[in-house]
């Protein structure tokens, strides 16, 4: 397999007609940079491109083979805007976008431009892309005195609707234990990097598919399904409580588990698994849990800071290829540092999505933000597409449930952990309606074994 | 009510004081529930909420069963995880009392939408109820000795060990119920017996169903209260109290009994139960006698007597030999071997290893009475002859209840806890009149050196007359019970008032008790002390003994608390890791927990109902590598649980219960023979030990490259080194060990490829063969 040392250039499709904003822009420069050292695989991309045409254009694509483009968990983009000293980087517009003949259903994102490129005029983008699920195991199984190897499957050369004038692409392995990798001329090895390039000129749409094979011993810790529940309380705090189907998502572990050797030689037997986790929680975190199913698990450890309070743990056993754990986590944060009311007197709360594992993907992540009872008029602001529903929830003493904003997304990378806003209305008597309930049950009560005491129901007067 | 609202002159300031006591007694026993609930949160507090130890994780999974599918599909459970491949049917085996109960508990709070989980209703199920258990135990003093001794029984029982030990939040067990059960049949029994109220009666026999619904020691409740009867009617003490008792029970009783899927018609066949079924017999011809004895004349009644003694004892007779014969017919009488083993302490260790194996089937030692029920081992013989002074039927029961249960308690360590409740009573009803006694002669004192300048004799007795009539309230309540019939709420209130003519009747006996001054503070001092020690005792047992969930060990060492959370890693492997319905063997102990923390089929469990099914388990722990291979593979057996102790010294592992897997193993496969496994009877794994020891498969299970840890295999339990050290497993393979070697897994290894390694041997032997033979026939052709 790591043989396949063809290349599979191709140049399709050059419709000039569907194009024509292709054929108005080119890349003059393209740098890409492809971390592998963890499971979550970020490249970064510096494209510097020119309009050659005549009209001004707005945007332009990014395009990603198909077999990237499911995996794709994010693609952001900067425009450079000065020069060395007093660089700074303008946030661009991302979105998916479909075209209608794209070559072997190649994916597309459209960059918007600040402001439109003149002819002539050149810009300097940076792209940031993360790929999930994008490291291929093999061999598939290994014992657990072996190291995991994985393929890395890409092109060596930017893959664009644009003519790219030159090109360059790094690899960076995690260690310098390299099986293989495709050679595409010029391309070498040196240390942990592999380079491809540079590159002269290349038409649209050239690919020239790579192999890396490598060694790659970071925890492959991957969240099958992720529930995050987040509860307000008016009466001061929040409660999340978070469910984690926890897998190891590298080589699948093969034969025995010998805890002997596990250990007693640590440091080649088992290497790939992974044993400690940690997880960044807010500041002021209190009431931290850490269970799952049967019970609690007593391995961890909770730093709190003033900017971020950190849990190491463990899970209950050391988790090999595909070796699974379920666990919650359970906290509380007080309530004032992440409510607030709106100018318009709504009240919105400001929190982070997202999963608070580091290096962890999520394959499905549910939010749930519970509202208090009696709210109204639930929106949710994010910075990117999710899905969106809404549930209700009976909890203690409710009566009409609680409205629940859920929201959901699938390929989840800790870049995504960023603020969101829900904005609802609430009126503050509401909170008084569970006491006052209370208190009246307590109350029909005492009147109610007052009023038997006092009626005698005898027939016969003694 | 009356006397509140009309008061006589007289009467108002005790009225008052009534009122005052009926409060402060209500606080009292609040407080006494609240001391019940929280003394048994040690475990919650120093651990964690968690299920406790071996059974109670079955009742937590038939009741996360229950509240899933509901009551119906609940009775029609057929249980395939477990007992593989026969299962089981649980809804027809279990004793449903205790899962409807917290069932019932899990579902009201959720109509309420109060989010408990069932985990968390299952954990304080056994705190609730003891704290019920406490008032009940208040009621049924109440009933035999008055208030005061009820609220001294209600606070002993709260905070009794040998209760607690069973009872602690997260044990989740039929006995937590159960005990509140009993103890409230027995109360309704002695209300009926006092008041003669057929309402109470009939709630007798509802408590009694719910007592048979949760718990096996129903039993116990349907021997002990005929012979209180029979007891009764022999003393002389028959009445239509006791007939209205008695014969509703029975015959309500057996009939909600037999309701019970577990019990069905054992409630009428089984020898248990022929006791009640005689003394309702008994009790009828003694009915019949007693009115008779009222419509004849005596002359005509003695020759009536002559009449029906000579035809009745022939019946008898016929009666008797044909109950003989019958019971005599089925193998063991008739008897249920615990129920046996109840009666000759020897019979299980003679002839069910299954039963002398469980350690809560073993006869008590003297420490344990301390341990279980400390200081009420001295305050019972003063209960005893308290309840002497008058004896009624009320008190009567309770020394029988106390006689009985001591005998019980000292056959299986277990029904201590039916003693715990007999002995606070006891203890309750003798505090209470030793601090009326002293209380009052104190009083008595005082009473008399401020009054001593007057003669006033009279002065001081109705000066002592109010402040007494509570105590003097206790003392004849038996008889002044007695005179009560109605059962209308009304009477409560005007049973003081009633007191009172008799109260001053008995001043003059009273003056008899009178103590010195100071021998009486002392006393009481010293019985304050008493019961401090008490408590302080009951706390540490609550907080030391008790607490511990047994599923998670915890060590205390000089670099902080070490926890050994082994089993639940395991389970928790187990559950994640391996196919849903994947079969696991391990020794019966941890059937229970694997089912319900592994959620993985289990070959045999807690529930010891098929003794050949564990000893095919056992001989197969017992046997050599192939020949145990051949059970499990036989039994679709994929994964081998083994817990071992050897490396951290956790004593209770299975190399140290591995006789009893070879004793129930050789019960039922004679090739296991128990002399094999020791050398010269001692039971040793060191270099001493037997080959068969040593090439067994539990031996092999637990020590596979145990001597890799530390390079000699020093077991720490055994604290020896280990005999066989170096070896390897052709049939298993090691797939988990948990953190702490608690607990290891291990893997059948497939068949091997026989047909295709054959027939390549085949080939190869009669290709060989026959160009062997070619070479030497062929030289002639």
């Amino acid at each position: 397999m790591a043989a396949r040392n063809w290349i599979f250039a191709v140049a399709v499709f050059l419709s000039l007609s569907t194009f024509s904003s292709a054929q108005d822009l080119q890349i003059v420069n393209a740098e890409r940079r492809i971390d592998l050292s963890s499971h979550i695989v970020k490249a970064f991309l510096t494209l510097k491109v020119e309009n050659i045409g005549k009209d001004p254009a707005a945007d332009m694509l990014l395009a990603f083979p198909p077999t990237q483009i499911k995996n794709l968990a994010m693609v952001q983009a900067l425009a450079v805007m000065g020069k060395k000293k007093k660089k700074n980087y303008l946030p661009l517009d991302v979105k998916p976008s479909e075209q209608p003949d794209a070559p072997n259903d190649a994916g597309y994102f459209l960059v918007s431009f600040a402001t439109p490129l003149g002819p002539g005029e050149t810009v300097t983008l940076e792209v940031l892309y993360i790929l999930t699920h994008s490291l291929e195991p093999f061999p598939v199984e290994i014992t657990q005195s072996e190291s995991q190897l994985v393929y890395y499957r890409d092109s060596a050369v930017v893959l664009s609707p644009y003519r790219i004038k030159q090109q360059t692409t790094f690899f960076k392995t995690p260690s310098t234990r390299v099986e293989s990798f495709t050679s595409v001329e010029p391309a070498n090895r040196a240390g942990k990097e592999i380079k491809y390039g540079a590159y002269e000129d290349r038409v649209p749409y050239s690919y020239a598919p790579v192999i890396v094979h490598f060694e790659n011993n970071s925890p492959f810790a991957v969240v099958e399904e992720l529930v995050r529940e987040i509860e307000i309380s008016h009466w001061g705090s929040l409660q999340i409580t978070e469910n984690y189907r926890l897998t190891h998502g590298g080589a699948r572990h093969k034969g025995v588990f010998s805890r002997v050797e596990y250990q007693s030689r640590r440091s080649i037997s088992g290497s790939s698994s992974f044993n400690a986790l940690l997880a960044v929680l807010p500041p002021r975190v209190n009431s931290v849990y850490y269970r799952d199913d049967i019970g609690n698990i007593s391995t961890s450890h909770l730093r709190t800071g003033f900017k971020k309070s950190e849990l190491e743990f463990e899970p209950r056993y050391p988790l090999f290829g595909g070796w699974k754990a379920t666990f919650i986590i359970g906290y509380r944060v007080p309530l004032e540092d992440y409510l607030f009311e709106a100018p318009d007197g709504r009240r919105y709360l400001n929190f982070t999505f997202g999963c608070p594992l580091v290096e962890t993907i999520v394959n499905k992540l549910t939010l749930k933000v519970v509202l208090p009872e009696g709210s109204k008029d639930p929106s949710a602001v994010l910075p990117f597409a999710v899905n969106q529903d809404l549930q209700v929830k009976y909890s203690y003493l409710d009566i009409v449930g609680r409205t629940v904003v859920v929201l959901q997304k699938d390929n989840v990378v800790p870049t995504h952990n960023v603020p969101f806003q829900v904005y609802y209305t609430f009126k503050p008597i509401y909170m008084l309606a569970e006491p006052l309930m209370l208190v009246s049950a307590f109350f029909f009560v005492f009147v109610t074994s007052l009023a038997y005491v006092h009626i005698d129901l005898n027939i016969v007067k003694k | 009510m009356a006397t509140l609202e009309s008061p006589p002159p007289g009467t108002s300031s005790s009225a008052m004081r009534n009122a005052f006591g009926t409060v402060l007694s209500a606080l009292i026993l609040l407080l006494i529930g609240v001391l019940a609930f929280s003394i048994r949160l040690f475990s919650v507090i120093k651990y964690e909420s968690v299920i406790h130890e071996f059974d109670p994780y079955f009742n937590y999974r038939v009741t996360q069963f229950l509240s899933k599918n509901g009551i119906y599909e609940f009775w029609n459970w057929f249980d395939d995880r477990t007992w593989y491949p026969l299962g089981r049917v649980i809804g027809g085996t279990v004793y449903p009392g205790l899962t409807l109960t917290a069932g019932t508990i899990w579902w009201a709070l959720n109509a309420i939408n109060i989010p408990l989980s069932v985990e968390t209703v299952c954990v304080f199920t056994a705190p609730v109820f003891s704290a019920f258990a406490s008032w009940a135990t208040y009621l049924l003093t109440k009933e035999v000795k008055g208030s005061g001794a009820g609220l001294a029984a209600a606070a002993l029982l709260a905070m009794v060990p040998s209760y607690i030990s069973r009872s602690v939040a997260g044990s989740y067990d039929n006995e937590a119920v159960a005990i509140f059960a009993l103890i409230f049949t027995f109360y309704l029994y002695i209300k009926t017996l006092n008041t003669g109220s057929l309402f109470y009666a009939t709630l007798n026999a509802i408590a009694y169903f719910y007592m048979v619904c949760s718990w096996g020691g129903y039993t116990f409740i349907i021997n002990l209260i005929p012979m209180h009867v029979l007891l009764c009617i022999v003393t002389g003490r028959y009445s239509p109290r006791l007939y209205i008792a008695y014969a509703p029970l029975v015959v309500l009783g057996t009939l909600l009994a037999a309701l019970v899927p577990v019990v069905g018609f054992n409630a009428v066949l089984t020898s248990e139960h022929f006791a009640s079924f005689l003394v309702f017999i008994i009790i009828h011809v003694v009915a019949l006698v007693y009115y008779i004895k009222g419509i004849l004349s005596p002359k005509m009644f003695k020759v009536a007597v002559t009449l029906v003694v000579s035809i009745g004892l022939v019946v008898c007779l016929i009666v008797v030999a044909v109950l003989v014969a019958l019971v005599a017919s089925s193998p063991t009488g008739g008897w249920s071997g615990r129920s046996l083993s109840l009666l000759d302490p020897t019979y299980a260790s003679k002839y069910i290893p299954i039963i002398a194996s469980v350690s809560e089937h073993q006869p008590p030692t003297w420490p344990s009475y301390f341990m279980d029920i400390n200081v009420l081992a001295f305050l019972v013989p003063a209960g005893i002859i308290a309840c002497f002074s008058p004896l009624s039927d009320a008190s009567s029961f309770v020394v029988l209840y106390i006689v009985m249960s001591v005998y019980f308690s000292g056959v299986m360590v277990r029904l201590m806890l039916v003693l715990a409740p007999a002995a606070c009573i006891m203890s309750g009803i003798a505090l209470s009149q030793a601090f009326d006694v002293f209380t009052a002669s104190i009083k008595y004192q005082l009473g008399r050196s401020a009054n001593s300048k007057d003669d006033a004799e009279d002065n001081t007795s109705t000066n002592n007359a109010p402040k007494d009539d509570s105590s003097s309230g206790k003392t004849d309540k038996g008889e002044e019970v007695a005179k009560e019939r109605s059962s209308k709420k009304g009477k409560k209130k005007e049973r003081e008032p009633a007191d009172k003519p008799s109260v001053k009747s008995k001043i003059a006996k009273k003056r008899a008790l009178v103590l010195p001054l100071e021998a009486s503070i002392v006393a009481l001092l010293l019985l304050i002390m008493l019961g401090a020690f008490y408590v302080i005792h009951c706390v540490w047992a609550a907080a030391e003994a008790y607490s511990a969930p047994s599923i998670v060990l915890t060590s205390q060492s000089r670099d902080g608390l070490h926890v050994f959370d082994d089993f639940r890693e395991s389970y928790a492997w187990l559950s994640h890791n391996t196919d849903v319905d994947d079969k696991v063997a391990s020794w019966w102990d941890y059937g229970y927990q694997t089912t319900a923390m592994a959620n993985r089929t289990v070959i045999v469990d807690n529930n010891t109902w098929n003794n050949t099914h564990i000893a095919t388990v056992g001989t197969a722990m017992s046997s050599p590598e192939k020949a145990a291979w051949e059970i499990f593979n036989s039994l679709d057996v994929k994964y081998v649980l083994v817990v071992f102790g050897g490396l951290i010294g956790y004593p209770s592992d299975d190399i140290n219960k591995f006789l009893w897997m070879v004793r129930i193993g050789g019960g039922v496969f004679p090739h296991i023979k128990e002399a094999d496994y020791l050398r010269d009877g001692n039971y040793r794994i060191d270099s001493e030990a037997t080959p068969t020891m040593l090439n067994c498969l539990m031996y092999k299970l637990s020590y596979y490259r145990f001597v890799e840890t530390d390079g000699k295999g020093y077991d720490r339990v055994r604290r020896t080194e280990i005999g066989k050290k170096n070896f390897k497993l052709t049939h298993f393979e090691e797939v988990f060990t948990s953190h702490h070697w608690m607990v290891r897994i291990y893997k059948l290894k497939p068949q091997k490829n026989r047909i295709r390694g054959r027939a390549k041997k085949l080939k190869l032997k009669t290709s060989s063969g026959l160009d062997s033979k070619a070479a030497k026939k062929n030289p002639w052709i």
